[in-house]
Formats: C-alpha cells, sequence, structure tokens
C-alpha cells in the first residue's frame, strides 16, 4: 500500500510512480467536491497549515489556502511584509516560531532553491514547496499531469513539448521530474540562452527550432517568459521572442491535431502565447485553475492523513 | 633545550629521503639527522616509531580573518587549529576589514601574531588598495615588512593591465602574485558549478570556463612580463591543462589545489547544504579527477585548504545566502591521507612534497627541509590512525565543513614549531 504520511513534497524529482498515482487519484476525487455544491469537508479538522508565501502569488497562494479550507483545515497566511522577518529574524527561527504554534503542515514559496530542504531539516511539519526559485514547483507539475491525463486519458507515451524559459522555470523542472517517471517523451524548446543542452542529460530531447518540436506534439506547456529577461543577453525583445517561440493558431498545425495546449499562468498574452490559441478548444488553462485545488487538497490530505484513498462521503 | 626526534620514518622530499632515523634538536634548530643519536637527558626523547617524520607542514592559504573579523576566527583560534591538524605554518589571506594593504597593517597584525599564534604565520598582502582592483597596495612598504606574496584572493583581477603592472611591480620584491581565477561577469549570480546537477536544481551555475578564460590570461601575462603566478586553488580540466602546457614552455606558474577539489563533486550539493559551498565551486568528476591528475603528474605543486572560516549564523542560512567557504586546517591531513595516499593515487613523498616543501619554494621560505642548521619545524603522521571528524572538537571558530562525521585514516599525531611541541595526539599544547 503506497502512503505518504508525513512525507515532505519538495519537489517531483525522485518520486516514485505510485505516489503520483495515488495523488492524481485522490485528485479526481476531490475535484468532484470542487465541483459540487457544498465544497466543506471535514477531512483535515483539527488540523492547521500555514501559508509561508516568500513571494508574491495570487493563484499558487490562494489555491493551497482555498485547498485547505475545503478540506476543513486551519489556515493562516504567513507574508515577510510586516512580519518579524522585515525585524531581521533568522529563516530558521521563524520557522521554529510557526511550528511551536502547532502547525501541521508548512506551504512555502521562496525565492532561494533549496529553500524547503532547508525548512525540513530545521522543523517536523510536513513541508509543502509552493515554488524555490528556479528549482521545483511539484503541485503546478502534479496538476499539469492531471490535467493531461484527464484530457488524453493517460500519460504514458504522449509527445510533451515544454516551450520557453526552461533555465529559470521551475515549472519546466517539475513537469520534467513528473512527466519522465509517468512515462511520457518530454522535449523542450526555447532560446539557446535560456535552455542549456545540458538538460538532456535529464533524459529529454532540447530543441531551439519551434517547428521541429512541436512535430507529433500532444501537449504543449508554455511556460510564462519574464519581461525582465529581454534586451539583457537573453533575447533582443519580446517581438522577437514572438516571433521566434510564440504559440500561434497557426503552428498548432505543426503539432497533433488534437494537440493540448497548457499554460501555468499568469500568461503574457502576445507573447509567449497569442490570444486566439489560450481561448481556442485546445486550451485547458482554466480548466487547470480548477485542478490546480483537487491537486493540492490531494497533496494536503495524503501528506497529513495518509492513507491510499479516500472517502469524500463522510 | 633538546629534544631527539628517534626512529621516526623521515621522509624529506629535498633530498629525496625516506628512511629510519632520528633528528636531534637543540635550540629550536636541528641539529644533526642520523642514526643512533642519543640525548642526553631521557626525557627529551620522543618515540616516534611506527610514525612518519616530516618537514612541518605548510598551508599557503587560509583565512585567519583578523584584522577585523574575529567573529569568524582569530589569530588564536587559526592557528591552534593549524597546531591542531599538524600543519606549522600558514599565511593568511588579506580579505580582511580593512584589507591588509598597507605596512601599518601588516605591522599590527605581526605584533598579534607574535603575542597569539601557535604556529607560525606569514601574511599575504593584497595586490590593490582595498582589494578593489583599481590602484596598487603598498607593495614595496608591504615587502619591506616581510609580506610573502600579493593576492586580491576572493576576487579576480578583472582589468589585465592592472594585473600585468602588478605582476611587474611585485616581481622587484621577488614576491609572487596569487589570483583568484574566476572571470566576474561569467560567475555574476553562480553559487555552485555549471553543469547537470545545477540544471537539475534550477540554480545558476559559475562555470567552469570562467576559471578557465582567468587561468589563461594570467598565464599569458606571466609569460609576456617573465614574471611569476600562483594559481589559487585550481578546479577545472582545461585550468590544469593551461598550466601543464605552460610549465612546458617554462613559464613561471605554480599551482595549488584543496583536498575539497580532490575529493568531492557537485553531486554533493543535491541536498543544498551550505557547508558544500565555497568559490571556486566543487566541480563535476571530469574536472575533480583531471585536478588528481595534475597532483600525480606534478603539474599542481601544492595543496592547500582555503580555510574559511565563518559564523555558524551565517552558514546557517538558504544556500544562495551563505557565504562561501569552510573550514580545512583540522582534516587537510586526514583528508588527504585517506582519499589520496591510502587508496595509491599518491605516495608520501608526493603528500609531504605538496603539503610542505614545494610550498616554502613558491614562497621562497627557508623551510620545508629537515636538514642540520634549519629551523625545527615538524609534522608527525600516524599513517593508520582512524578517526571520525567532529567539527564541534574543532579549535577553529569555523564548524562548517563536509568532511563532518566522515571517518579517516591517517593523522597528524604531533606538530613541533621551533623544537616545541605545539600539538601532542591532537591537544594543542
Amino acid at each position: 500500500m503506497v502512503n505518504i504520511q508525513g512525507k515532505s513534497l519538495l519537489g517531483l524529482q525522485g518520486v516514485p510512480r505510485e505516489e503520483i498515482e495515488l495523488i492524481l487519484r485522490v485528485a479526481k476525487k476531490m475535484k468532484a467536491v470542487v465541483k459540487s455544491d457544498n465544497k466543506k469537508l471535514s477531512l483535515l479538522k483539527g488540523k492547521s497549515v500555514v501559508n509561508m508565501f516568500w513571494e508574491p502569488s495570487t493563484r499558487t497562494r490562494g489555491s493551497f489556502e482555498m485547498a485547505a479550507k475545503y478540506l476543513g483545515a486551519d489556515v493562516i497566511n504567513f507574508t515577510p511584509r510586516g512580519s518579524s522577518i522585515q525585524k531581521g529574524e533568522s529563516f530558521r527561527d521563524t520557522l521554529l516560531t510557526v511550528t511551536a504554534m502547532g502547525v501541521d503542515a508548512i506551504v512555502m514559496r521562496q525565492k532561494q532553491e533549496g529553500s524547503p530542504s532547508f525548512a525540513q531539516r530545521c522543523v517536523d511539519p510536513i513541508i509543502i514547496n509552493a515554488g524555490d526559485g528556479a528549482h521545483e514547483h511539484p503541485t503546478q507539475g502534479l496538476l499539469d499531469m492531471f490535467t493531461i491525463q484527464e484530457v488524453k486519458g493517460r500519460i504514458e507515451g504522449l509527445k510533451v513539448v515544454i516551450v520557453g524559459d526552461i533555465d529559470h522555470g521551475r515549472v519546466a523542472r517539475s513537469n520534467i521530474y513528473g512527466l519522465k517517471t509517468m512515462g511520457a517523451d518530454v522535449h523542450l524548446v526555447g532560446p539557446r540562452t535560456l535552455l542549456q543542452p545540458e538538460l538532456e542529460a535529464m533524459g529529454v530531447t532540447v530543441h531551439y527550432d519551434l517547428k521541429e518540436a512541436l512535430k507529433d506534439a500532444d501537449v504543449i506547456n508554455v511556460l510564462r517568459i519574464q519581461k525582465e529577461r529581454q534586451g539583457i543577453g537573453f533575447f533582443p525583445s519580446a517581438g522577437e521572442y514572438n516571433s521566434l517561440f510564440g504559440i500561434k493558431k497557426d503552428r498548432l498545425k505543426w503539432a497533433k491535431d488534437d494537440v493540448l495546449v497548457l499554460h501555468p499562468g499568469p500568461m503574457n498574452r502576445g507573447i509567449e502565447i497569442d490570444s486566439d490559441v489560450c481561448y481556442s478548444e485546445h486550451s485547458s488553462i482554466q480548466e487547470q485553475v480548477m485542478n490546480g485545488v483537487s491537486v493540492r487538497m490531494a497533496v494536503l490530505y495524503l501528506t497529513i492523513m495518509g492513507g491510499d484513498d479516500v472517502d469524500i462521503t463522510r | 633545550m633538546t629534544l631527539l626526534v628517534k626512529g621516526g620514518r623521515v621522509i624529506n622530499p629535498a633530498m629525496q629521503q625516506d628512511e629510519i632515523c632520528d633528528i636531534l634538536i637543540e635550540n629550536g634548530k636541528i641539529k644533526e639527522v642520523g642514526v643512533n643519536l642519543t640525548a642526553d637527558n631521557a626525557e627529551d626523547v620522543f618515540d616516534a616509531s611506527g610514525l612518519v617524520v616530516a618537514p612541518g607542514f605548510i598551508d599557503m592559504h587560509v583565512h585567519l580573518r583578523q584584522p577585523g573579523q574575529s567573529g569568524k576566527e582569530t589569530i588564536e583560534t587559526g592557528t591552534k587549529a593549524a597546531a591542531a591538524g599538524g600543519i606549522t605554518r600558514v599565511a593568511t589571506m588579506p580579505n580582511t576589514k580593512p584589507v591588509i594593504d598597507s605596512a601599518i597593517i601588516v605591522d599590527g597584525l605581526k605584533y598579534k601574531i607574535e603575542r597569539e599564534a601557535k604556529v607560525k604565520v606569514e601574511i599575504i598582502g593584497a595586490i590593490s588598495k582595498g582589494q578593489k582592483g583599481q590602484e596598487l597596495s603598498a607593495m614595496g612598504a608591504m615587502a619591506k615588512e616581510g609580506v610573502v606574496a600579493f593576492s586580491d584572493d576572493g576576487h579576480y583581477v578583472e582589468n589585465s593591465d592592472f594585473m600585468r603592472k602588478a605582476m611587474e611591480y611585485a616581481s622587484m620584491f621577488h614576491k609572487i602574485i596569487i589570483d583568484h581565477c574566476e572571470d566576474d561577469n561569467l560567475i555574476e549570480g553562480g553559487n555552485m558549478h555549471e553543469g547537470v546537477v545545477s540544471n537539475e536544481l534550477g540554480m545558476k551555475g559559475r562555470p567552469a570556463v570562467a576559471e578557465d578564460i582567468a587561468v589563461a590570461r594570467d598565464i599569458f601575462l606571466a609569460e609576456a612580463t617573465g614574471t611569476p603566478v600562483h594559481i589559487a586553488h585550481i578546479s577545472t580540466k582545461n585550468a590544469v591543462d593551461l598550466v601543464r602546457q605552460a610549465k612546458k614552455r617554462g613559464v613561471k606558474v605554480t599551482a595549488e589545489v584543496t583536498p575539497q577539489h580532490l575529493i568531492f563533486t557537485d553531486e554533493a550539493l543535491r541536498t543544498f547544504e551550505t557547508r558544500y559551498k565555497m568559490n571556486p565551486p566543487i566541480r563535476s568528476d571530469i574536472h575533480r579527477d583531471a585536478c588528481v591528475e595534475g597532483l600525480v603528474d606534478g603539474t599542481i605543486d601544492a595543496v592547500v585548504t582555503d580555510h574559511a572560516p565563518h559564523e555558524w549564523e551565517e552558514k546557517d542560512q538558504e544556500f544562495n545566502l551563505a557565504p562561501s567557504g569552510f573550514v580545512g586546517l583540522e582534516t587537510s591531513v586526514g583528508a588527504m591521507l585517506t582519499h589520496l595516499y591510502h587508496t595509491g593515487i599518491i605516495d608520501l613523498m608526493t603528500m609531504v612534497n605538496v603539503m610542505s616543501t614545494a610550498q616554502a619554494k613558491i614562497l621562497g621560505l627557508d623551510a620545508g627541509v629537515i636538514a642540520p642548521g634549519k629551523d625545527a619545524d615538524l609534522t608527525i603522521l600516524d599513517l593508520d590512525k582512524e578517526w571520525t571528524v567532529d567539527s564541534s572538537k574543532f579549535y577553529s571558530k569555523g564548524k562548517s565543513t563536509p568532511f563532518d562525521e566522515m571517518i579517516f585514516k591517517g593523522k597528524a599525531a604531533a606538530a613541533i614549531v621551533n623544537g616545541k611541541f605545539v600539538m601532542k595526539n591532537g591537544e594543542v599544547l
């Protein structure tokens, strides 16, 4: 029996297939709850979750907060502004303080890669990584896989193309690890300055030509391009990025007819993705948001309560 | 004051000597080296049978942090750490607060060393004022005060014209320039080796090419000016190759490597532990193996620690935020014996040479040799002593080390400075 009770989710690298399948299976049941009239469960009644977000985030933080509340947990949000962090408290001491309040799980987003590993060495509660620098964003990886499985019925054997800034992309890395474990054929494409060929060591195929990369693609996962990177050597302008790597309606024909388009948001429409794609029948971008809540419910429930299934009739 | 070190296996690279013999010390100097030597009093005899007796080990790249950073280390704690590790002489780097860039700072430091140091301490002056890479430091005045070399360690001397002038100017005083070779632009924002592991972790890397370019520049400057340059903590395959080729051409280039660059690879960084963070970074296996090869074939002249203590709170942070560097003086002998000697990679003569004799030669010191008339500085090794590294017991104020909790085979059993024991069985006296 697979059981991830008490386990932190620092990333998808090294997470076994059975555990990913368990989370996706439970997330499916959670989604039924999210879509129902009465969303409030009491599965995590008496448990507490703290959201510690050192970086601005609307959807991920909101998604985790909703997920915990739907499950009946108590949630507090902790932000550096106005907290002891601003008074110079160390990361370790902040974690110890929050832990001493009796929390069961800490959901954290941090600018520094590896912060969740550090946190796990400091304190006992379950650590859920909600994004650490350019390292990983495991629940985003899981919700992307959930969406793919929901639309395509499977993940194994599908050609998934991740487009954009891979080097600075935590979403990219979590997708790569999760998708590889689930047996997908993963391809990466983007400017050479944002995509190192060494990444092929991860068992993926690297391309620098969008048309070549999209050939026979089942899924295109479009990453957000940070405008700050233009003009400082990564690429000359957003316009040039769009002309080389932008996902446009007439480029979808390079992929399979039923290609699925994903984007973790927030989108820069007109740069990495055009409006006629993100609102088309190929896109599941809005569905991803609902799936995000479902997957996070599954992760919180399974890591805090354990078990290899969930009974949502309770 | 007499001391007879009796029956040890003397390894003395300067004379290619490897034999069991006695060393008679009088008034801090070696009086005689030979067999069946006797002392007047039995209490003056140290039985070294079963042990190796070597010229006092030198570590020409350490950070004793004074002046200005006594929270990290002091002359007293740093030299106690050296004695505990069997190192009888260190050279301390000038990236202090203030930077060691003038004669008066050297003078003040010498006063402190005289009163507090357990082992001999050499001072390395800065190349540039404030280590800013723009104006020459007071090289002549510092040379007069006895500094052994110049370095802006911690920073690469970015401006090639300035570096050329520094090399030329320093050569008038017969002092070497030691350069920390990493091109600033290529490493900006990076905290670990760029490669497969950094890509997997999403970490900005410090690529090997940053060091390759910097080492190539320094070698060509040394060749063009005919002045010497010493490459600090070499760590890349191409840099080792460049030094190898340059030596063949007769360029006055020497190089040092640290035990950590000979032993670890960047695989260790997957846990994001700050005790593996240093500059240049611990690199991938091809670079590590190239450094080992360079040490074996003589391309690399010296093994140094880059002992870089920090306060506990500074290292107890997320990887990107913690300062680079960790302590090494109390582990270098154990690490080298365990991973390089007992594995058959280098022989004892080579190890003693790179940790003593060769370093004395690079710095122009009258040391690193066991011979009548020389200062009686000796490092005594117990090759087979098994022990576990315990950073909580370090004499150094710094406790961060990738070697913590590792089991070593081989240790410094005693250290003698000017004919007096400064350490016996790990206890600093």
